[in-house]
Order: C-alpha cells, then structure tokens, then sequence
C-alpha cells in the first residue's frame, strides 16, 4: 500500500515558514494599508450622504446623459441611507474600488507580460485557474496570519479572487490586434514597446475595460466572504443577519450589495462607452 | 549598382530547413520536399537585381511565393540563406536595431488590406512611420498634410479610417508610405482589394505620381493586366522560383511559361487591333509662334508629362519637346520652340495594326504620335495603354468564349 501524502502537512509547514520569515513584512505593509483604506473610507464619508447622493447621481447623468440611472442611484442610494445601511455601503464601496484599483495595478501589467511572453502566458495561465477555482475561505484563513484580521486580508483575499479576468481580457485583448497591423507597425521600424503602446494598449482597452467590469463584479461577490475576517461592511450586515437568522435584515443588506453593484456596473461601462465614445464610428 | 541586390535567396517553412534547402538544391520538387521533410519551400534561389527609380512587378498566382519575397526585402521575413543587399549593406546580417532604422529610412509599404490603425485619424495614420522615427509633432503633422493632399484626402484628415472607401484607405497607406520619404515603395497586392474601376483609377495615379517621385517601387500583383499596366520590368515567379524577367514587351514576345504563353497566343488578335483603337487623346499640345516654352513647361506641369508635342499654326504635326530642353531654352533667355522642336521622330497613322506597335514602342523613348494622311494630329500612344489595350481584349475575347 502507498503511504498517504502527507500533502496537508507540507502545506502548513510551508505556510508556517513563510509566515516566520516575511509576516513581519506583511504586517508593516498591512499597516500601511490599512491607514489608506481608512482615509479613503473616511473620505467618501465626508460629505453627508444626500450631498453624496446627489454627486453621485450627477455623476451616473454625466456619463449616460439619461434619467434612467441617475434615477436608479438616486432611489437606490436613498433607500439604503433610509435603512440605516448608510456606513456599511460605504464601507463595502471603499474596499471594492481599492481592491479594483489594486487588481488593475497587479492584473494589466501581467496580462501584457502574458501577451507578450509565450513562456510567461504557460505560467500565468495555471496559476489564474487556481485562483479562480480553488474555494476563497482556504486562502482567507492563511491570509490572517500575514495581515491580520480586518480590511486588509479582505482586500487581500478580493485581489486574488477577482485579478484573474483583468490579467486574462488584457492577454486576450493584446493577442487579438489584427495581425496586418502588427505587421505594419513592423514595417515601418517600431519598437516592442512602440507597437504596445501606440497600437496593441488602444485596440485592446475595449477588451481591457470588459475585464476589469468582470473584476468589480467579482469583488463585489467577494464582500460577504470578506466580511466573515472582520470586513464589515453590507457584507458584515449579511453575515450579521445569517448568524441570527433574521431573513428581513439579511435580505435588506444583500439587496444593498445588488444596488451597488448595479450602480458600479452602469457606471463603469457608460464611463469606458464614453472614453471610447469619439471613436463609436470606427472599424475596418 | 543596384538599388536592391537579392542574392541567392531561399525561404523554407517547416521542422527540417536544411534538409529541405539540401533537397531544393539538388531540384526536387515542392511537393516532394514536402512529403519528405514537412518543410515549404517559398523561395528557390532567387536572385535579381531591382535598379534605382524602376517600378519592378514582381507577378505570380497565389502561392507563388511573391509576397514572402516582398517581405525578404525589409526584413520582415528573413530568408532561409542567400543576402539581400539594399544600397550594399546586407538586411540578412544586421541586428534587430539596425533592420528597425533601414525600415525606417529605406522602405514604405502598402498592403493589401490597408493595415490602417481604427483608431487613429487619417492625419495620425499617415504620420505613423514618422512618429516611430521621433519626428517632433508638428513637423510630422506638417508633412503629412501634405502627404495627404498630394493623394487628394486633405478634407478627411480628421476621419477615421472606417469612415472611407476602399480607395481612399489605400490613398491613405500610400501616404503614410510616402510620408516618410522612402527610397524604395514595397507594394503588397496594394490594389487587388479594390474594385475594378477605383483600381484602374489607382494604377493611373501611381504612374503619375512615379512620373513625379522617380522611387524605386516593387509592386506585387497577381493580375497580368496590372503587371503590364504599371511595370517596367516584370519578374514572373511560380513555385518560389524566377520563370521569367523582363520588360513588358520580351515577355509578350518570347513568354517563358505556360500561363504567359497561353496568354500571349490569344493575344494574336493584336493583329485586328489599331493605333485608333489604343490611342487617347492628346492631353495637350505647344503650338509653333503662340506658346513660349514656359508655356509649353506650364503645360506639361499641369498634365505631369515630360515632353509635349508640337503643331504648327495650321493644327499639323510638327514634332516633339521635352521638359529639359524647354528649360535650358527659358534660362538661355530665348522663346522659339523651334529650335529644341525634335522633327525626325516616328509617327503611325491610324490604321497601323498593334503587332507593329509592339516592338515600335519598345524601342521609342517618347509617346507615339498618331497622324493622319494630312498630318494633323490624331491621338498618343503610351506604351502602358497599348499593353492595357492588348490585355483588355483579350479579356473580352477570353469572356466570350467561356
């Protein structure tokens, strides 16, 4: 009979290592984090929430040019404010935009590296099927000793649930520029870098804003999760609810997490639809 | 020497490139290669050598080869052995910097599919070749206004690409091309995607922007119409290898393979066609005692043509004048056309059959004058017309019987 792997065991002795050598490291870096994810929290709580809404909603007409989602935010947003949801919504919109931010920052530069790269796409790709895959508590639990419980292991813990589409639609956006117009920019002496970004960066930023629309819907799906090591949050509201089986206020919060995905959701694609919106003609 | 020197060259795709080149080599067959090797052989040991200002069509049918030879010439392909030398310098032996800076400053290319960028204007689009070369914004701008002018798309430079025809994305290529003023213009099946009317117009333009660039110009096509229209010299490739090279006129003459040969048979109905029916008219004439020679120099500058004929005041033929010595004749302070009017040129009259045109034309260094029997002038025959001619009707002919 073969031994049974002591698989799990290699596991934690390495989790243990890694956390002996660089937990110090993490923890600074956590601390960091930490005191920027507060301000900005603090930030968006500035302004008193119907001056709040009404920026917002301003913003979502700014960029449709529509009533239907200035309308939608107004009400959506107002209800929540209504409900006593007000702190909470903040506080889950102040960590899907970090970790959004963050998972730009990580998640483009390696799907251009992907794209440019075969023998980097052969690694990045695995890995990104292990990220998506592999159920987010077992990351979440490992986390803490790195970050501590609160914010920043739920950022954490987001980025790596929600990095995988922005590395893949930016590989993928990159890999369908036409190969005549690759050829072209070849033709007449352009560098690598040079074909990035004056050709590949710009066809691509349709497929790249697709991406990171999937990364935000991602870590929004992530809030609950991310509540159970101390997020808080609408995520914390539904986790709240559940511990205590109260159905009412469980489904007050999750209707919370829709309207602000929904708003995000909008918001985003109108804004990528205007940025590109000079060029709505275009096409070969 | 030559502008461009190709040397020997061979391009194999495949697992095994030496075995396939040793196989080509001893002359196996394309297909023989490739059972053995599953390796493709594209280019067979060609060598040619393109002259400064000449506009080469290198002719072939789809897989041919011609377009891999195309790309040989810039580097975008690197042969499998052989040199390519462009001005001396070997492409095949120069890093990836030095291959960016002789694209840069040697070659413009035209493609087939325009390869125009969506998401740039057409203002942006033509500066392209100049941006990646530094140029500072403004002076690219500049020369790409004029670019586009000279192609006649001023009014769209601030369009996108998406927004204009067929022919005038490919005005585009051609100006993004030419906007970086390269010494040899690479043409990649430029006009086969276009239908056929905008092409003819295109070919017409191309010739009379030659007229004024003077660029050395490799032209891929896989149309024999074309290949008569626009070259000087024709290069006939089949299976990756040279079956023929020549001017126009040899290879309607003596043609070297089959698909040319087959051609060329019916284009024995030469025989029934005339100087009327390939000539056009005249775009313009001097006329002895009326115009000056910055006259007759302001009339060829408006028709782009290097020499005019000439008339006396009763309308008759008198002879020819070329732009250069109109302009020795201005700076010598004189005005009479007579003395530079060349009188002992070759004329036909309208019922001269083809066949005799043909190897006239070869020789002739100017148009053909048609005159009839009271020697008023009657129309001009430029030898791209009476190929086109040539090549049109038998067309016709070959469209009836099938």
């Amino acid at each position: 009979m073969l031994p049974r792997l002591p698989l799990a065991g290699y596991i934690d002795s390495g989790v243990e290592f890694l956390v002996e050598q660089f937990s110090g490291v993490t923890r600074a870096g956590s601390a960091i984090m930490l005191a920027l994810l507060d301000r900005f929290e603090e930030f968006l709580l500035l302004p008193p929430p119907w001056l709040f809404i009404l920026l917002l909603a301003a913003l979502a007409w700014w960029v449709t040019r529509r009533p239907g989602l200035p309308v939608f935010v107004a009400l959506g947003f107002g209800l929540l404010w209504n409900l006593g949801l007000w702190a909470p919504t903040i506080s889950t919109l102040a960590l899907v935009l970090s970790a959004t931010l963050l998972s730009v920052l990580v998640g483009v530069p390696c799907g251009i590296l992907a794209a440019m790269s075969p023998t980097a796409r052969k690694i990045v790709m695995p890995v990104l099927d292990v990220m998506q895959t592999m159920p987010a508590f077992v990351y979440l639990i490992p986390a803490i000793p790195f970050f501590g419980i609160g914010k920043v292991s739920a950022v954490v813990a987001t980025v790596i649930f929600s990095v995988p589409p922005a590395i893949r639609f930016t590989c993928l956006g990159i890999q369908q520029v036409p190969r005549d117009l690759v050829e072209c920019t070849e033709a007449f002496g352009a560098t690598r870098m040079q074909r990035l970004y004056k050709l590949e960066l710009p066809l691509a930023m349709p497929t790249i804003v697709a991406g990171v629309n999937q990364t935000i819907m991602l870590a929004l799906s992530m809030a609950v999760i991310a509540a159970m090591i101390g997020a808080r949050g609408l995520g914390g509201e539904v986790w709240k609810a559940i511990q205590r089986l109260n159905i009412g206020m469980g489904f007050e919060a999750g209707l919370g997490i829709v309207i602000v995905a929904i708003t995000l959701d909008r918001l985003f694609r109108a804004l990528a639809q205007k940025s590109s919106g000079k060029k709505a003609h275009q096409g070969m | 020497m030559a502008k461009i020197s190709i040397q020997n060259i061979s391009k194999v795709f495949g697992p095994q490139p030496e075995q396939a080149l040793e196989l080509a080599a001893e002359g196996a067959s394309r297909a023989d290669i490739l059972r053995k090797t599953r390796t493709t052989v594209a280019l067979r040991d060609i060598s040619l050598d393109i002259t400064d200002s000449e506009l080469l069509v290198i002719m072939g049918l789809s897989g041919s080869g011609k377009s891999t030879l195309l790309r040989c010439l810039n580097g975008l392909i690197m042969p499998s052995s052989g040199r390519i030398l462009v001005d001396g310098a070997d492409i095949t032996t120069m890093n990836a910097k030095e291959l960016r800076h002789v694209r840069q400053r040697c070659f413009g290319m035209v493609f087939q599919n325009f390869a125009l960028f969506p998401h740039r204007t057409v203002l942006q689009n033509t500066a392209f070749g100049l941006e990646v070369m530094g140029v500072s914004e403004v002076q690219r701008l500049k020369k790409s206004e004029e670019m586009l002018e000279r192609v006649g798309l001023a009014q769209w430079k601030n369009s996108f690409p998406g927004e204009l025809s067929g022919g005038m994305k490919q005005r585009v290529g051609l100006a993004r091309a030419l906007a970086l003023e390269p010494q040899v213009l690479l043409m990649d099946e430029a006009f086969s995607a276009l239908d056929p009317l905008i092409r003819q117009e295109m070919q017409d333009e191309l010739l009379s922007l030659q007229e004024d660039i003077q660029k050395t110009i490799v032209f891929i096509t896989h149309d024999l119409n074309e290949a008569f229209k626009l070259g000087d010299r024709i290069v006939l490739l089949q299976d990756g290898a040279v079956v023929q090279t020549g001017t126009p006129e040899d290879i309607l003459q003596a043609p070297a393979n089959d698909y040319v040969a087959r051609f060329v048979a019916s284009a024995d109905a030469s025989q029934v066609l005339t100087a009327a029916s390939v000539m056009k008219r005249s775009e313009d004439t001097a006329v002895l005692g009326l115009d000056g020679p910055r006259a007759a120099l302001r009339k060829m500058r408006i028709h782009s043509i290097a020499s005019l004929f000439v008339l006396d005041r009763h309308r008759r033929f008198v002879g020819i004048l070329n732009a250069d010595d109109a302009e020795a004749l201005v700076s010598a302070g004189r005005s009479d056309l007579t003395e530079i009017t060349r009188t002992d040129i070759v004329t036909v009259t309208p019922d001269t059959p083809v066949t005799e045109l043909v190897p006239l034309m070869a020789e002739l260094p100017y148009p053909l004058a048609v005159v009839d029997s009271r020697r008023r002038l009657q129309g001009v025959i430029v030898r791209g017309l009476l190929l086109g001619a040539l090549v049109e009707h038998n067309d016709r002919r070959g469209a009836h019987a099938a």
